[in-house]
């Protein structure tokens, strides 16, 4: 089983991101996802720096992997999208855009969590397209693998997201600029301030979602390091960790020893509902 | 422009094609269409008798295949496909890969349409699914502004049908996990969105309602406060300090005043928003946009949408507002 660093989702200072990417070389992960997925204003690192930063990584000895936007509007976008598919490393395609231009390069890739993999039948035609690995969906869980599985369809390496908040939406509005009474066009880069998103709470008071510009998070971190044992089981072969502002160290060093030693750890996450077919939110303590 | 109106039952069927719909778009009784709600939706023999009055009368049924199956439930989304083609249906709009290629190949001469759920916001995009699946016609997910929207028809590389009226999805459609996350119930797998079955209302003594979602507070009304239907995107949050309508407020989508850039930009279809919605509803913005529609064919000089249609469209608007949403660069 091996450990992968999810792309970033939030929107860091340039010299936070190039230090903790540093840092990243040296921690015990065996692939680590590189790039902006989220909102292309985000320019602290742009496309070429991506890139370069991939380019610097490479010599790690950790397996590099481009990362895509998973909601694609403007033309400029487009751009960019087919400069990170020609940078001559593996790319994780978030939306079908990226699986085109890919496949019509005939370059294989990485399914990412948003391409909506439901059954076998897709999961084939994609395969076709090249996809070698599939990040499943954050709202998949073992009943669905266990029915890859039982289609007798050949499966490519699966990944499942173990830690961190989960990319619950997206949309065309931006939540912080909305938030902060701004218009979109004009957000000052606010999202730099909320560097884990902006907490959303109920009326009440209880923490619900995270809000990461124009994407939603859940406010919860899903953690499956208690069901290490059920995941080997279903044959998942990577479990992904989301970057954090601080203690990533210890997330990934928590998950390796783990994986190493065999025995899973205490639960240190709020959820794991999608795993176990049930509402994200929840938490299933295992009898 | 063709318009394409919904029929979450027979009488808003007839409603639809008596008010002058050019399409009808209706969905099987199960969790094979994004609207899989109880009471909603047509039997075979609805759909038999559905298809006759359409086509005695020159207009088009599609069925809304546009939820994504897992492994076990393909076969059921396979033969909803077939009873589709074998009903003589004129379209079937479709998200899920696995499902649009067995059309494809099993029903070669059926028309598929890419549903708004499938995502499909790019030129490559709509590229992958023209080369794979040989779709008709994509409906765009309501994210778009209208310039980016004049762009992509420019391309050429399939026709396109854009949301014209009705709720509106503040999410891309197709990767919304809001409710899946409170309910485990997802729009994407079983065709609802904040089902009722998980709604909970309480009234406090001083008369303040509370509504729930399995457990989770959606939002407060006042005694005399309107309230809407608590989806997880429309109810008022705490960030920052502030509470306020965080994500959307209850309104609808309304783009009658671009229907000159959509005509012109070679839109080929506008979509109404409502399989959930009544026969009053379907018959009633039907209408409008019919009227809208062949006064631009007719007078297109300074056409301008009249005041009492933007009236009626607002009556039937969430909230009873109304909103340009992302075709408008402004939103926020």
């Amino acid at each position: 089983m091996r450990l992968t660093l999810g792309p970033l989702q939030y929107f860091w200072p340039r010299e936070q991101v190039l230090a903790f990417y540093r840092a990243a070389a040296a921690w015990p992960v065996d692939v680590i996802y590189l790039g902006e997925t989220v909102c292309s204003k985000r320019r602290e690192l742009r496309t070429r720096d991506w890139i370069a930063l991939a380019e610097e990584l490479a010599g790690s000895g950790r397996e590099i992997v481009l990362s895509t936007l998973a909601l694609l509007e403007a033309e400029s976008e487009m751009s960019s999208l087919a400069r990170l598919v020609d940078a001559g490393f593996r790319v994780e395609a978030n939306d079908m855009s990226a699986v085109q231009l890919l496949r019509e390069r005939g370059l294989p890739f990485i399914g990412g969590p948003t391409l909506n993999v439901y059954n076998h039948a897709t999961l084939r035609l994609l395969r076709e397209d090249g996809l070698q690995r599939l990040v499943l969906g954050i709202e998949h869980g073992r009943a669905l693998v266990e029915e890859f599985r039982a289609s007798g369809e050949p499966l490519p390496e699966l990944e499942i997201t173990a830690w961190g908040r989960l990319p619950l939406a997206y949309s065309a509005r931006c939540f912080t600029a909305r938030a902060l009474d701004l218009a979109k066009d004009d957000c000052g880069f606010r999202c730099l301030e909320h560097p884990d998103g902006l907490p959303l709470a109920s009326r009440e008071g209880t923490p619900f979602l995270t809000i990461n510009g124009i994407q939603v998070q859940t406010s919860g971190r899903c953690d499956l390091g208690p069901e290490l044992a059920e995941l080997r089981a279903a044959g998942i072969g990577l479990l992904r960790l989301y970057p954090q502002a601080a203690g990533m160290a210890e997330v990934i060093e928590r998950f390796r020893r783990a994986i190493d030693s065999g025995v899973a750890p205490a639960r240190a996450g709020e959820e794991n509902g999608y795993w176990h077919g049930t509402a994200g939110m929840q938490c299933v303590t295992s009898p | 422009m063709h318009l394409v109106c919904p029929a979450g039952s027979p009488p808003a069927l007839q409603a639809a094609i008596d008010n002058g719909a050019d399409a009808v778009y209706v969905g099987f009784r199960d969790q094979t269409n994004a609207r899989a709600f109880p009471g909603l939706n047509f039997t075979e023999v609805d759909l038999v008798n559905g298809i006759a009055y359409a086509h005695g009368r020159g207009r088009k049924v599609y069925v809304a295949l546009n939820t994504y199956p897992g492994p076990a439930g393909l076969g059921a989304w396979r033969a909803a496909v077939d009873r589709a083609a074998s009903l003589g249906v004129d379209a079937i709009i479709c998200a899920d890969m696995g499902v649009l290629d067995y059309a494809a190949r099993r029903h070669p001469g059926l028309a598929r349409h890419l549903s708004v759920q499938g995502s499909a916001t790019t030129h490559a995009a709509l590229r992958y699914y023209r080369e794979r699946f040989g779709i008709a016609r994509a409906v765009l997910p309501r994210v778009l502004s209208i310039q980016q929207v004049e762009r992509l028809c420019e391309r050429e590389i399939v026709p396109l049908e854009v949301f014209a009226f009705g709720s509106l999805c503040i999410m891309v459609e197709g990767r919304c996990q809001l409710s899946s996350y409170v309910t485990g119930a997802s729009p994407n797998r079983h065709g609802v969105c904040s089902p009722a079955k998980f709604v909970r209302w309480d009234e406090e003594p001083d008369g303040v309602r509370r509504v729930s979602l399995n457990g989770r507070l959606i939002d407060r009304f006042a005694p005399h406060e309107p309230a809407g239907y608590p989806t997880v995107c429309k109810g008022r949050y705490a960030v920052g300090g502030e509470t306020f309508h965080a994500l959307e407020e209850p309104t609808s989508l309304n783009t009658l005043e671009l229907l000159p850039r959509l005509q012109a930009a070679g839109v080929v279809a506008l979509k109404i928003e409502g399989r959930q919605r009544g026969q009053a509803y379907v018959a009633s913005v039907t209408n409008v946009w019919r009227q809208a529609i062949d006064r631009l064919r007719t007078r297109p000089q300074g056409w301008s949408p009249d005041a009492a249609w933007q009236r009626e469209l607002a009556r039937h608007a969430e909230g009873h507002q109304t909103t340009l949403g992302p075709y408008h660069r402004s939103w926020h």
